[in-house]
C-alpha cells in the first residue's frame, strides 16, 4: 500500500469521524437540554434566588438563548478545546479533565501494556499445549477474568495486597514516576484483568486456527526452529484478531477505569465522570462524553489502519467500511 | 502417557462431552443456590436483612453471623441471600428484553434483506460500538437515576448483540429447503418468519440469553456499586459492596462476600451459557 493510499484513506475516514462526533454531541447536548432538573438550582447553591441572580446567571451560562443558538456556541467553543466552566466548582472544564488525564492516562497505558504482555503469551501458551491441564487452567481464569467486574477484582487486591500483606498503599495515586508506579499497580493489575482475559480467549482461538495450517506444519517439517515458526509464521498471521480484541480491550479498559478509579479513590477522569454526574454538573458530562466518544472511535480507526500495516492483503474502505 | 492421550481422544472422550463437565455441574449446582435464594429469600435469611441493630454495630463473624454485621448491625449473610433476588430478576429482564428486541429486528433483517437489512445492521453496528456501562452512567446521569432506567438503558444497549446473532442464524436458515416450500406454497413472510424460522433460533437464543444475563449482572451490579443503580439500603450486591467498602479493614467478610457471590453467579452463567453454545454446535455437526 503506497502513503498516499493510506493519507488518503485516513483523511476519509477523519472527515467521518468529525461529523460522526458532532451529531453525538448534537445528541448528548440535545438529552442534556431535555434532562429533568434546571441548572440554574445548582449553579444558585445556597445563594438566594432573586430574579436578579437568576437573570445574571442564564444570562452567563447563555441559557436564555433558542437551543440550537446554544448548541452553536458551545460547538464553537468546544471546537478550541474549551469546553465551558464547571457549575459546581466554577473552574473550567478543559482545566479540570487536564488536572485528572494524567492518573488515568498513566493507568491506562500499565494496564493495556499488563493485559498484552501477559494475556498474548498466555493465549500462545494455551494453544500450544492444548488439552493439558495448562490449556485448561489458562482457560478457567479467563473464564474467571471475563465474569468479575473490575471493581470486585480491585476491592480483593486491595484487601489481599493492601490489607493482609501490606505490600502496596491502600489509597492514592503518589508523586513522581516510581512512587506512582508503585501506587498504580494494583488499580492497574484490577483493570486488566478482563481485558487480559479476553486477550487470552481470542489469542487462543486465533492460535489454535493458524497452527492447524499447512505452512506451518511444512516450515516443522523443513526444520524451520519451533520458536521462529511460532512467532513469525503462526503468530503474526494470528494477529488480525488480537489487533482487533486490542481495540475492544481498550473501550473495556475506559469502562473499568470509572470502577477502579472510584474504588481506590484515584483523582482520574472515570471518578470525574462519576462525580459530575452526581452533582449533576452538566459541561463535565458533556465534555467528558464527547471525550470519551472521540477515544472510541480514534481507537477503531487506529485498529483499521493497524490491519493493513499487518496484513498488506487487506485492502482500505472495503473491509474497515 | 501418549497411549492415555490418544484414548482420551477417541471413543470414550465423545461420550464424556455428552454428558456435562464437572465444571458445568458446579455451575448449576451455584445457579440453583442462586434461584433458590432468590425465590425464598426471606425464608432461608437467619435474621430480617433490613432489621438495625445499633446495640450489635459492627462485628466480624460469628457463630450467630456467619458473615458478620454491618455497621448498622444488619446482618450481612441475611442481605446477601435476600440479594439473590436483584441479582436475578434484573439481568432476567434485561436478557429477556433485549432477547425479545433482538428477536424481532434480526429476523426481519436477516429475512427481509435489501435495504430494510442495510439500514438495521448500520444502526446496530454504530450501537454496538459502544460501551454500555459508560453510555448507561452518562445516560442516567441525564436523565436521573433509577433501577428501571438502568434496566431500561442495559436492555437497549445489549439488543444489537443479539440481533446481529439472530439475523446471523436467520440467513443461515433461509438458504434451507424448508423456507423455500414455504415461500412456494404462498405462506406470508411474517408466519414463515416467526412460525417456522423462529423456533429453530430457540436454542441459540437460549444459549445467548445466559451470557446476556452474566453480562448485565456484572454491568448493573457495576451501576449500583456506583451508585446509579440500586437504591440506597437496597440488599444489592453491588450496592452492598460500596456501602461497606470503607470497613474493608474492621470486617472484610462485608465486602468480600457480596463480591465473591458476584463472581460466581457470573461465572456460573458464563460456564452454562459457553456449554450450551458447545452442545448446539456439536448437534449442528451431527446433522
Amino acid at each position: 500500500m503506497s502513503g498516499t493510499r493510506l493519507g488518503a484513506y485516513v483523511a476519509r475516514r477523519v472527515v467521518v469521524l468529525l461529523a460522526l462526533l458532532a451529531l453525538l454531541s448534537l445528541i448528548v447536548f440535545g438529552l442534556l437540554y431535555l434532562a429533568p432538573g434546571d441548572t440554574v438550582q445548582v449553579l444558585l447553591g445556597t445563594r438566594p434566588a432573586s430574579p436578579e441572580t437568576i437573570a445574571a446567571l442564564r444570562k452567563q451560562f447563555h441559557l436564555d438563548r433558542p437551543f440550537l443558538e446554544q448548541y452553536w456556541i458551545w460547538l464553537s467553543h468546544a471546537a478550541q478545546l474549551d469546553f465551558g466552566t464547571s457549575v459546581r466548582s466554577g473552574r473550567t472544564v478543559a482545566s479540570m479533565i487536564g488536572g485528572r488525564a494524567a492518573v488515568s492516562g498513566f493507568l491506562a497505558v500499565y494496564a493495556l501494556v499488563l493485559a498484552l504482555g501477559v494475556g498474548v503469551p498466555l493465549g500462545v501458551l494455551a494453544a500450544v499445549r492444548k488439552r493439558t491441564a495448562v490449556d485448561r487452567g489458562v482457560v478457567g481464569l479467563s473464564v474467571l477474568g471475563v465474569s468479575a467486574p473490575a471493581f470486585v477484582t480491585a476491592v480483593v487486591l486491595l484487601y489481599v495486597f493492601a490489607v493482609i500483606l501490606g505490600w502496596f498503599p491502600v489509597y492514592g495515586a503518589g508523586s513522581g514516576f516510581v512512587d506512582r508506579f508503585w501506587h498504580l499497580t494494583l488499580p492497574a493489575l484490577a483493570l486488566s484483568l478482563t481485558g487480559l482475559a479476553l486477550i487470552v480467549k481470542l489469542t487462543r482461538a486465533a492460535m489454535l486456527t493458524t497452527l492447524e495450517q499447512d505452512y506451518v506444519g511444512f516450515a516443522l517439517a523443513r526444520g524451520v526452529p519451533a520458536r521462529r515458526v511460532l512467532t513469525r509464521y503462526a503468530l503474526r498471521n494470528a494477529l488480525v484478531p488480537i489487533v482487533t480484541a486490542a481495540g475492544l480491550v481498550l473501550t473495556v479498559l475506559l469502562t473499568g477505569a470509572v470502577l477502579v478509579e472510584t474504588t481506590f479513590s484515584l483523582p482520574g477522569v472515570g471518578s470525574l465522570l462519576v462525580e459530575a454526574v452526581a452533582n449533576k454538573d452538566v459541561p463535565v458530562v458533556q465534555a467528558l462524553a464527547i471525550l470519551l466518544a472521540a477515544i472510541v472511535v480514534l481507537v477503531n480507526l487506529v485498529v483499521d489502519v493497524l490491519y493493513t500495516v499487518i496484513d498488506p492483503r487487506i485492502g482500505f474502505g472495503r473491509q474497515a467500511a | 502417557m501418549s497411549a492415555t492421550a490418544v484414548t482420551a481422544s477417541g471413543r470414550p472422550a465423545r461420550r464424556a462431552r455428552r454428558r456435562p463437565s464437572p465444571l458445568v455441574l458446579a455451575a448449576a449446582v451455584v445457579m440453583g443456590l442462586v434461584l433458590c435464594c432468590a425465590l425464598l429469600g426471606e425464608v432461608l435469611a437467619p435474621h430480617d436483612p433490613d432489621a438495625q441493630q445499633l446495640l450489635v454495630g459492627l462485628q466480624t463473624p460469628s457463630f450467630a453471623h456467619p458473615l458478620g454485621t454491618d455497621d448498622s448491625g444488619r446482618d450481612m449473610l441475611s442481605r446477601l441471600i435476600v440479594g439473590a433476588r436483584a441479582a436475578v430478576v434484573g439481568p432476567a429482564l434485561i436478557a429477556l428484553g433485549s432477547g425479545l428486541v433482538g428477536t424481532l429486528v434480526g429476523v426481519s433483517a436477516g429475512y427481509l434483506g435489501g435495504w430494510r437489512d442495510a439500514v438495521i445492521m448500520r444502526a446496530v453496528d454504530l450501537l454496538y460500538a459502544l460501551p454500555p456501562l459508560l453510555v448507561a452512567i452518562v445516560l442516567i446521569g441525564v436523565l436521573g437515576g433509577g433501577y428501571t432506567v438502568a434496566i431500561a438503558i442495559l436492555m437497549l444497549l445489549s439488543a444489537p448483540a443479539d440481533t446481529r446473532i439472530m439475523r446471523g442464524a436467520t440467513l443461515e436458515q433461509r438458504a434451507r429447503p424448508y423456507v423455500d416450500a414455504a415461500r412456494t406454497v404462498g405462506v406470508p413472510p411474517r408466519r414463515i418468519m416467526f412460525r417456522h424460522i423462529w423456533p429453530n433460533l430457540l436454542p441459540l437464543l437460549a444459549a445467548n440469553a445466559f451470557l446476556t444475563f452474566a453480562y448485565s449482572l456484572v454491568a448493573l451490579s457495576a451501576l449500583s456499586f456506583l451508585g446509579l443503580g440500586a437504591d440506597p439500603g437496597a440488599p444489592d450486591w453491588g450496592r452492598m459492596l460500596s456501602d461497606n467498602l470503607p470497613l474493608l479493614q474492621d470486617n472484610p467478610a462485608a465486602v468480600l462476600a457480596p463480591g465473591i457471590a458476584l463472581v460466581l453467579t457470573a461465572m456460573a452463567m458464563n460456564l452454562l451459557g459457553d456449554w450450551a453454545y458447545e452442545r448446539l454446535a456439536d448437534r449442528g455437526r451431527a446433522r
